[in-house]
């Protein structure tokens, strides 16, 4: 079967042009003019939409095995594809822990049988993510995780994280970091400023984050390991990522759409929903984050997408599960707080969801091209909407971002020349 | 002036005018207080029940005699031998106790922001009797009383509290209430109990006992918790009391007659020496009685405005 999308805006890698993508077979077959005849195509109109490969996501938490209650791989991925994303990445603190190739290949059957999206697996770098012994990672590799990481909580041991990236190394795998020095966040519930001053909330200094992006990198930089910093959150820590990538060690960081648009403000009421780990931080962070995405310190956007259930999340504020359904609402924050007020362009913006994440974990897609695999992702740029979490495909309805308004979303999803998600169908 | 608040969360945005409300009703409930029938029928068919996950002596006691005092039905509910040790969430709990038609419930909790939730779960009127490391607007509320009562007004008042103001929910209520009041407030205490950026909520930081005590019209302490100490907070009571304590010397600093406060329970010899604890500047004991008095007030002024 044959489609054509056909009159759109194509973000291709030399700019943005317009024209029709023929998918065939899973690919994408040619790259055409606008208003190309093909026969027996089905056509999709994309007239005054952007037609982008599809987005790609290297940090999520699709919970499944273990924690089924909060999101499946069948949700997860619906949802995953309703915000135009294609690939994603999940970590590994499922339960039983993503640690070795018996749940690796769980996760990919489950994912194949259930799911919309491609999905990825992240193996954890240490057994039970306890920070102690090392995973296999040369047999988790070889059943298909594109990274290690214990995500959810850093690596104490200074000497273990030299272990793991050392070994890691061996295999070319990057090992995602979780900054969050334990000690250091002191159990604390928001940022720690002003506005954890006023709401009388302890606080977490951005120190625990900054403290183990620069043991991290300089161990990176020490044993020549492949290091991705997780969810950068603070100005301080985009400045330890730019002067170790400027020493060069082989340092990628991504942040998430929360980290660019929401600050610790919003905590005031005690909504359970802002509460984020790392925290949410300052307007001078988000500031400094939008510098780093901009001068390439940070290489990509990543949603962190972490679904709770109601109840884990409908608590006294310190109770409360840390993270934020992200995946439906992240194209429209990034637009909303980047392309909107001009920061970037639209196309700067994509390459920071697309090519960028595929090329540092060496994933499928991320580009149109002719030959290439036809993750399409439609976007509206336009189209102005109200986040209501209740309408999300995902199990987790934990956002800051319900009843704001939006700028650009998400109108069709293809992912191998399959329909994965059509807007208001 | 109509009392306009469903709920007492904190003093954070509360008015000036409801403040005034409440320490004017206030005057009235002392004088029924003082005499030699206390007794009002002002919550008679109003049921009041007190929450506490922590523990009290004062806050809880002054709030029950308010309520029976004013006619009203109390009850108390203490998270030990309750379903709380059961593993109830705070919100069924909070469920639970409003579908027995109760019209005040008054919340003590470990966890900053739990009477905020709880509110949002209730028909009831929630009130703040100490929430986390936030708010205790009715020690607040008292402790204006008091400075009114004694000084004539709050405006233009300075006012020093000194101690573990990072941790001290009666801090904050008192910052807000007071500075909202237009007295000034400074903060003094170690740096590492003062919390980061308080200034810029309008006030005085310091970490100079004596410069905070300097020409001020009230000397406030505030409790330091003795397990702070292990938790590297400080080194040592002894040199806590050396530095930062409210000593006879330091008071001299202070205006004359300057008033000296303490919420309670105190540390004697801690962060306040017996002799300025018991000296004829010290209004501590008044504090309590005049707590009860704002604690009639509050709920007569919240069960009027339920009808």
């Amino acid at each position: 079967m044959k489609i054509l999308i056909q009159n759109g805006s194509l973000v291709l890698p030399d700019g943005v042009k317009k024209g029709d993508v023929l998918i065939e077979g899973g690919k994408i077959a040619a790259l055409l003019d606008s208003g190309s005849k093909v026969g027996d195509a089905e056509i999709v109109d994309a007239k005054g939409l952007l037609v982008s490969p599809g987005l790609i996501d290297l940090h999520s938490h699709l919970r499944e095995p273990g924690f089924e209650y909060k999101e499946t791989i069948a949700t997860g991925t619906r949802a995953a594809a309703k915000g135009g994303f294609t690939s994603v990445c999940c970590m590994a603190n499922t339960k039983p822990v993503n640690d070795n190739a018996a749940v690796t290949e769980l996760i990919k059957l489950k994912a194949k049988r259930e799911g919309v999206v491609r999905v990825y697996p992240i193996g954890a770098a240490t057994k039970g993510l306890k920070g102690e012994e090392l995973t296999e990672m040369g047999e988790l590799q070889e059943s298909g995780v594109v990274a290690v990481s214990d995500d959810g909580r850093s690596i104490v041991d200074a000497n273990r994280m030299r272990l793991v990236l050392t070994y890691a190394a061996h295999f070319n795998l990057p090992v995602v970091t979780h900054p969050e020095d334990l000690n250091l966040t002191n159990n604390g519930a928001m940022n720690e400023g002003y506005w954890s001053t006023v709401l009388g909330l302890s606080g977490i200094t951005r120190a625990a984050e900054e403290t183990i992006i620069a043991r991290d990198c300089h161990l990176a930089a020490l044993t020549g390991a492949r290091l991705h910093v997780a969810h950068v959150s603070t100005a301080g820590g985009a400045d330890i990522v730019r002067l170790y990538k400027a020493k060069g060690a082989k340092i990628t960081a991504e942040t998430t759409p929360h980290y660019l648009y929401a600050t610790d403000d919003w905590v005031d009421g005690y909504d359970p929903s802002t509460r984020v780990n790392p925290p949410l931080r300052t307007k001078d962070d988000v500031t400094a984050l939008i510098a780093a995405l901009k001068d390439g310190t940070i290489d990509c956007i990543a949603t962190d997408h972490a679904p709770h259930h109601f109840d884990d999340k409908n608590l006294e504020y310190a109770l409360a599960s840390t993270g934020i359904s992200g995946f439906e609402t992240a194209l429209g924050v990034c637009w909303t707080a980047l392309v909107a007020p001009g920061h970037m362009t639209g196309e700067q913006l994509l390459s920071k969801m697309t090519s960028a994440p595929a090329e540092l974990f060496s994933l499928p897609g991320g580009v149109i091209a002719e030959g290439g695999v036809a993750d399409i992702t439609i976007i509206d740029p336009s189209e102005e909407w109200v986040v209501d979490s209740s309408l999300f495909l995902s199990k987790g309805k934990n956002t800051p971002f319900n009843g704001k308004k939006l700028t650009g979303n998400v109108v069709r999803t293809f992912v191998g020349g399959e329909r994965v998600y059509e807007r208001g169908v | 002036m109509a009392f306009s608040q469903k709920h007492l969360l904190g003093l954070r945005g509360v008015s000036a005018d409801d403040i005034n409300e409440i320490l004017n009703t206030a005057d009235l409930m002392k004088v029924i207080l003082a005499s030699n029938n206390k007794k009002t029928p002002h919550l008679q068919g109003k049921t009041i029940l007190t929450v506490f996950y922590e523990n009290s002596t004062r806050t809880r006691l002054s709030f029950e005699l308010a309520s029976k005092y004013m006619g009203g039905v109390a009850a108390n509910m203490s998270a030990s031998g309750s379903s709380v040790a059961k593993g109830e969430s705070l919100i069924d709990t909070a469920r639970t106790l409003d579908r027995m038609a109760s019209d005040v419930l008054i919340l003590r909790h470990p966890m900053t922001g739990a009477p905020h939730l709880m509110s949002q779960h209730v028909k009831a009127s929630v009130i703040n009797a100490g929430d986390g490391t936030n708010e205790h607007p009715t020690q607040a509320l008292l402790d204006m009383f008091t400075m009114k009562e004694k000084l004539g007004g709050l405006s233009g008042l300075k006012v020093a509290i000194v101690g573990d103001v990072m941790h001290s929910r009666v801090a904050r209520s008192n910052l807000w209430g007071l500075t909202t009041m237009g007295a000034s407030v400074t903060f003094a205490g170690p740096p590492t109990l003062l919390p980061p950026e308080l200034a810029a909520a309008g006030c005085v930081v310091t970490e100079s006992v004596d410069d905070a005590l300097r020409d001020a019209d009230v000397v406030m302490g505030l409790r330091i918790q003795l397990e702070r100490q292990q938790k590297g907070l400080f080194p040592s009571v002894r040199e806590y009391h050396k530095l930062f304590g409210l000593t006879p010397e330091r008071l001299k600093l202070a205006k004359k007659g300057a008033l000296v406060m303490h919420p309670g329970p105190m540390n004697r010899g801690v962060e306040i020496s017996s002799f300025v604890a018991d000296s004829p500047e010290s209004v501590i004991d008044e504090q309590v009685t005049n707590g009860v008095a704002v604690r009639m007030a509050l709920l007569f002024l919240l069960t009027r405005n339920n009808g």
